[in-house]
């Protein structure tokens, strides 16, 4: 069976999709999609609390592709991409999901688990002088990244990172990121 | 010196530093993808200023959203306010954020409890 990155999209099928992008991620791309799922979430007149996290979190996302994602594999079908990603927003019941997706090379899977991992085992307080002590200790790095993105999500959103990695071949992994922003209960 | 007056962009806040009046303002959006090209100057100026500040500046940050390589910026600004204030000149922040905007309340919060400046957290109440 040959390698799909939207059969993720289709497993995962709750909710209506609102937008669907996969391709470069570049600064208008992100412009773009901003505006769009603002404009969106304006004129069915979401609350402001919610849309607030919504776009926040989108921002986060769509940098975290931008900053960070390692080159295509050299068999993939669109070469074109220096930033290839996947982008899905949708509409749940209770809120919104974003999922992201970009490969990694495998050698650095482990390390970006080990960073989610921490995350996920951290209650919202621990959470909170994580992001404030990276905030103050940690400088930019080359790649324009502050290494708070995933932090701050979690902490906006107060859920759990759900991620995953398919295998795309011995060299390169896909890697699934998806987050629920929903109103608080 | 000459102030630095820049107009708001989807992605990029209105800024205004004017070292005659000492009221210094940074509003709107924060969300570009290379903040430190945005920042610099800002923090470079604020360099200058602190030469020779006025015995008061107050700094209003209202941000509608800042993404996460803003706030390591903006932290880099307050480093700077946090060194005029320690010079014993009196420095204030006024930050701003909507009623229900908790998210932003904590950002400022944050701040505070990094940076030895006052702050004042005022709530816009539409």
């Amino acid at each position: 069976m040959s390698f799909n990155i939207e059969n993720y999209v289709s497993d995962h099928s709750e909710g209506n999709i609102i937008l669907f992008y996969k391709g470069n991620v570049d600064s208008d791309v992100i412009n773009h999609v901003l505006d769009t799922v603002e404009d969106k979430m304006v004129a069915v007149n979401e609350q402001s609390k919610l849309r607030k996290k919504v776009y926040n979190v989108l921002v986060e996302s769509l940098q975290n592709l931008y900053h960070h994602v390692d080159r295509v594999p050299e068999d993939f079908e669109e070469q074109g991409s220096e930033k290839y990603g996947l982008l899905v927003v949708k509409k749940v019941e209770g809120g919104y999901r974003i999922i992201t997706g970009n490969f990694v090379h495998a050698e650095n899977i482990e390390k970006l688990e080990e960073k989610i991992k921490r995350i996920n085992r951290s209650s919202h307080d621990e959470i909170k002088e994580l992001y404030k002590f990276i905030l103050n200790h940690q400088r930019i790095s080359a790649k324009g990244g502050g290494g708070l993105g995933l932090v701050d999500i979690a902490r906006k959103t107060g859920n759990k990172l759900e991620y995953t990695f398919k295998e795309y071949n011995k060299k390169y992994s896909f890697f699934y990121l998806n987050i629920l922003v929903n109103e608080e209960i | 010196m000459e102030p630095i007056i820049i107009e708001g962009t989807p992605k990029t806040p209105t800024v205004k530093f004017d070292s005659t009046e000492g009221v210094f303002e940074i509003k709107g959006r924060s969300i570009p993808e290379n903040s430190v090209e945005f920042y610099k100057p800002l923090v470079d100026w604020l360099d200058s200023y602190k030469e020779s500040p006025l015995t008061k500046t107050v700094v209003n940050i209202r941000l509608e959203y800042f993404n996460t390589s803003s706030s390591k910026c903006i932290l880099d600004v307050f480093k700077k306010l946090e060194a005029i204030h320690k010079a014993k000149n009196e420095v204030e922040v006024n930050w701003y954020y909507e009623e229900d905007d908790e998210d932003m309340l904590e950002a400022g919060e944050d701040y505070e409890s990094i940076i030895r400046v006052p702050f004042k957290m005022i709530e816009i109440v539409e």
